[in-house]
């Protein structure tokens, strides 16, 4: 391993150190080290979890990137018939969602994977199992969707499924059937990585780290990741009650019930706006961090460029409507979304100008990421200012459907995703394989694929002025579109060209590409102190971060780094570490210990795909046997977390000052609860909207005269749940006092409130003459009562695990840890269950229906 | 809006280029990198809050000004309905089924199937709604687009300037046929109009009565 150790020392001290310091990596190393063999799919690390993601995305890229050409081949001369109306609507629909759901995403969140903890000071991210399991669900989710394309059976209702064209009757074959419940599976990985990363963030950064101070990359990606987190749910819960209709007939989106269309619709784009931004701010966040690079000089307004980015996220979950403004809704509020729509140029320019300043400001070093971040700024600047176009919404009625949103959604997505992506790929290249690109072929790359791209989408633009609609596997000659298509295949063809000289490029450089020296790029941020390629625990020690371009003031950082002259220099006992620090001032106040190699995440994985599968085959006794399983596995999962007694002993080697974090009352577990519950509740407020866009808009609603299920039982089992929540409170409260005693009764009493609620739930569900199958309103209460028992069953089995590891004095006055964690689910479960029951039952009381 | 847009494109390129090929200032030497609170410079707020502020929002507050009476012309066709010709359009996959309403009453005056007949330089009335899935209905000379929508029955008035034949199509996926899903808009004078409803009437009214007389093969 390279090492410069500060020439200063005298040489026998220097050689000690430098003994010391290679007896410390060698422990690391085999604390740290992935299995090999096959044992290497029980790897968690977030390195080689990072590179899977993107790896996998790059594959699925390629498939979709084969099913655009069969399309421009299909559209390049009229009346074609390579492709017949079935296959060519398939291909648009695979084309859209592996390109969104199976590359965009999850190569994005496997970029934020890798990069995150080694740019903030981190040996791993703070959930290592889960990284590994939302890896496994986002392969198997993606290799289920993309079975039914081979097998012919793919989804052909577009990648946005509308309803009713996507329900029973009018596509009675599995394609939405799979697209719903892969995607749902893929989402999981979505929601997972969301969590984990927000965490991480907040949670993990090197002492001294402030928010203020972190990395900007760090800022786009804790926009990313909460935006992922209040954004996957709407599309969720969308999902899960389409496919219930489909399987089951419940009546949630069909007009026989009394829904509306149109609800999906709110849903799917509630979901679906957020979505362009959640792939659009990792990718500008690496042009925030290449420039400064490139230019030499700090970013000019960083503080502006934190304002903008929040800005953008919570504006993004405004927008939505902007989709449906020819769906005849009402022109006030097509105003206030035109306008919102706009608005989001005021902090894309802040951006923009902020990334001019700092070029204008520095000596600009033209490198081969550079050409990229031009041409990502051309598309990206022409794609939103045609969407400032079709944010009007006379010109959007007249455009909306037709290639010219086609054009100008392919320039925002490629222009702002994916060239930013590739100048990335080339600036990080070297940190993965210790090699350069080369800047000849590089160029070539980037110039076909430029050219490429603007012949398919400049002309394309105008196909859609002259009134080509989207979506159509033919046309006829004479419209004045032909000469238009022509050009879009060829071009297409050319794009192609350039992107598989991208990968040839990439491939050869692994070969042949010159050595390259430490921090090739003269870079600021820490990513760069390390060894390329980097070792799988990242740093030998975790030095003390100060300011946002730690690199270019502190030129001896990888020298002390691999000296072990800062935090958690030891590795003696094991375990693998990182610190905690507080989410705003980066001040220690922790060592978490991770947990280590797995398989749990793969079992977990196969057997939620099991389920996956034997739903799509309609074998439901299966899929009450892999559920079973699943659960099974996950609850090994958690028996065997970090804080597992044998793997952290109470012992007297914990020889930091800091403590390990199960021994605390605050730790990453307690706050990625609280985020996993934020993802949860906005599951909730989806069911909320669905339930009062039921009561008062859906033009068809219909409405029982009075409430069919039994309130006194339901009220009955709602005040035992807050009996039950008490108590579990109060036995927190008192290990928290240090008072232990009679923590197991209490539990135990816990317990048995739990079992009378749960079956008093059960009891409802089973009794009430619902007509769900029927009414959309039954079949919305029955999903109700459901959700709210999971909750109930949720709480119940966590607890008596909880208890029985009390039992084994894996938890207990000394170490509280996990008792807290979960006390935000009982209170969680508690509020969702009451909210539910004034909104679903008291309001109509209130406010009867109309 | 096209020049206009085409302009800051333009510009945005171009003081990139600029920025990225230009000798800077000795000015910009001696950053205190340490600084994390540092204040934008005089200078560089022009950039920020000049460029990322003030200029999209005057640009906005332009293109607002000039589209909203473009808006208004496009939607805001005069709206007494009782003198407009009422016409319900049912779209079904992949077929348009037009039925003319009688001026008081809802009484068919007379159904056609992917072809809409109009007076010229009147205003027609159309009840917009759908027998399965989404559809969209869409006749780029005429109006924008708007989606028919099951459950539900959207509105839009039209009105031809010229008598002729205007290619009509739907707009929104709706499966199989989508491509092919297309209808014609007949535009004729007011006299041919009469003349062509009167003699729809007839032939429904003759379907009637043998319908009552119970002439019609029943299919047997």
């Amino acid at each position: 391993m390279e090492n410069d150790v500060d020439a200063g020392n005298p040489q026998s001290s220097a050689r000690s150190a430098q003994l010391n310091a290679d007896g410390l990596a060698l422990q690391l190393q085999r604390t740290w080290a992935n299995p090999s063999g096959w044992g290497a799919l029980a790897a968690v690390s977030h390195g080689t979890v990072g590179l899977r993601f993107m790896l996998t995305g790059t594959a699925f890229f390629l498939v979709g990137g084969v099913l655009a050409m069969l399309m421009r081949s299909q559209l390049a001369v009229p009346e074609n018939t390579l492709l017949d109306a079935a296959q060519y609507n398939q291909f648009f629909t695979m084309h859209g969602t592996v390109m969104m759901f199976l590359f965009a995403i999850p190569v994005l969140e496997g970029m934020a994977m890798y990069l995150i903890p080694k740019m903030t000071g981190a040996r791993d991210l703070l959930f290592p199992r889960l990284s590994a399991f939302g890896y496994y669900c986002y392969l198997f989710g993606g290799l289920i969707i993309l079975a039914s394309l081979f097998t012919g059976v793919a989804p052909d209702t577009g990648w946005f499924m509308y309803t009713p064209l996507s329900d029973a009757n009018y596509s009675p074959g599995p394609g939405p059937d799979f697209w719903l419940l892969g995607i749902t599976f893929v989402e999981i990985s979505a929601v997972s990585a969301g969590v984990e990363l927000t965490v991480s963030i907040l949670r993990s950064k090197a002492p001294g780290m402030t928010l203020k101070s972190m990395p900007i990359f760090c800022w786009y990606i804790l926009a990313m990741a909460l935006m992922i987190v209040f954004g996957f749910p709407p599309l969720i819960l969308a999902s899960i009650l389409l496919e219930l209709e489909r399987a089951t007939g419940m009546p949630f989106f069909s007009v026989s019930g009394g829904s509306d269309p149109l609800l999906w619709q709110h849903l799917f784009w509630l979901f679906g706006h957020p979505e362009v931004y959640i792939i659009f701010l990792p990718a500008a966040g690496v042009v925030s961090t290449l420039i400064p690079v490139f230019a030499g000089r700090p970013l000019i307004g960083y503080g502006w460029v934190v304002f903008s980015i929040v800005l953008i996220g919570f504006i993004s979950f405004g927008l939505w409507v902007h989709h449906m403004f020819t769906v005849g809704i009402p022109q006030f509020a097509q105003a206030f979304f035109s306008v919102a729509s706009m608005l989001v140029a005021i902090p894309t320019a802040v951006q923009l100008f902020s990334w001019l300043a700092t070029l204008w400001s520095g000596r600009v070093v033209f490198a081969l990421p550079m050409l990229w971040l031009s041409g990502f700024l051309v598309i990206f600047v022409c794609g939103g200012l045609t969407g400032v176009m079709l944010a009007l919404v006379p010109f959007n009625w007249q455009v909306h459907d037709t290639h010219f949103v086609v054009a100008h959604m392919h320039y925002v997505l490629v222009g702002g995703m994916f060239f930013p992506l590739i100048a990335g790929l080339y600036y990080w290249l070297p940190h993965f394989s210790g090699r350069m690109p080369s800047y000849m072929l590089g160029r070539w790359a980037f110039w076909l694929t430029f050219i490429g791209f603007n012949l398919t989408f400049l002309l394309m633009h105008l196909t859609g002025l002259r009134g080509m609609p989207r979506r159509i596997y033919t046309y006829e000659t004479g419209m004045g579109w032909d000469w238009l298509n022509l050009l879009s295949s060829v071009g297409g063809f050319v794009m192609a060209a350039g992107i598989a000289m991208i990968i040839v490029d990439v491939a050869v450089h692994f070969r042949f590409g010159p050595r390259a020296t430490r921090n090739p790029w003269n870079a600021g941020t820490l990513e760069w102190a390390m060894p390329m390629p980097p070792a799988p625990y990242n740093f030998v020690s975790i030095p003390t971060i100060t300011n946002r371009y730690p690199m270019w003031t502190d030129s001896n950082l990888p020298a002390s780094t691999e000296a072990g002259e800062h935090w958690l220099a030891d590795a003696s006992h094991g375990r693998r570490e990182t610190l905690c620090t507080t989410a705003l001032t980066g001040m220690p106040v922790s060592v978490i210990h991770l947990s280590g190699n797995s398989w749990l995440p793969l079992w977990a994985a196969l057997a939620m795909s099991a389920l996956c599968l034997s739903l799509l085959a309609g074998a439901y006794w299966l899929a009450l046997a892999a559920t079973l399983g699943a659960s099974a596995i996950l609850l090994r999962w958690s028996w065997v977390n970090g804080v597992h007694r044998d793997a952290a002993p109470l012992s007297n080697d914990e020889t930091t000052e800091l403590p390990l974090h199960s021994r605390t009352v605050e730790g990453p577990g307690l706050w990625a609860m609280v985020v996993t519950l934020m993802a949860n509740a906005t599951f909730f407020l989806s069911l909320v909207f669905g339930w009062l866009y039921f009561r008062t808009v859906s033009p068809q609603r219909i409405i029982p005269a009075e409430i069919r299920v039994d309130m006194a039982i339901l009220l009955f089992s709602g005040a035992l749940l807050l009996l039950a929540y008490g108590l579990y409170n109060n036995a927190v409260r008192r290990i928290r006092d240090g008072q232990g005693a009679g923590l197991q009764g209490r539990l135990m009493v816990v317990l048995f409130c739990g079992l009378i609620q749960n079956g008093c739930l059960v009891w409802v569900m089973v009794t009430s003459p619902l007509q769900v199958f029927d009414l959309t309103h039954d079949a919305l209460v029955l999903f109700l009562l459901m959700y709210l028992s999971f909750h109930s069953l949720l709480c119940w089995i966590l607890t008596a695990l909880q208890l029985l590891r009390v039992r084994r004095a894996y938890v207990g006055v000394e170490l509280p840890y996990e008792l807290i964690v979960l006390r935000p689910l009982w209170i969680y479960s508690t509020a969702v269950f009451w909210v539910g029951m004034a909104l679903f039952f008291g309001l109509p009381l209130a406010w009867p229906a109309s | 809006m096209l020049v206009f847009l085409t302009l800051v494109l333009a510009a945005v390129t171009a003081l990139w280029l600029y920025a990225v090929y230009r000798q800077p200032t000795p000015a910009a030497q001696g950053i205190d990198l340490a600084d994390n609170d540092s204040k934008l410079t005089r200078q560089h707020a022009v950039w920020i809050i000049g460029g990322g502020l003030v200029f999209p929002t005057v640009s906005m507050l332009i293109l607002l000004a000039v589209s909203i009476p473009v808006g208004n012309l496009m939607s805001g066709l005069p709206s007494e309905a009782d003198q407009a010709l009422r016409i319900q359009v049912t779209a079904h996959q992949w077929r348009w089924q037009i039925d003319y309403l009688d001026g008081t009453s809802d009484n068919n005056l007379a159904s056609t199937q992917n072809a809409l007949h109009i007076p010229v330089n009147a205003p027609v009335h159309l009840y917009l709604s759908s027998a399965d899935v989404i559809h969209s209905f869409w006749v780029p000379r005429l109006a924008g687009k708007l989606d028919m929508i099951p459950g539900r029955t959207n509105e839009l008035r039209i009105q031809a300037d010229e008598p002729g034949v205007y290619p009509g199509l739907c707009a929104e996926f709706c499966g199989l046929a989508h491509a092919t899903m297309r209808f014609a808009v007949h535009v004729h004078s007011r006299d041919d109009f009469n003349q062509w409803i009167d003699s729809q009437r007839q032939q429904v009214d003759t379907v009637r009565l043998e319908l009552l007389q119970g002439e019609v093969p029943s299919g047997e």
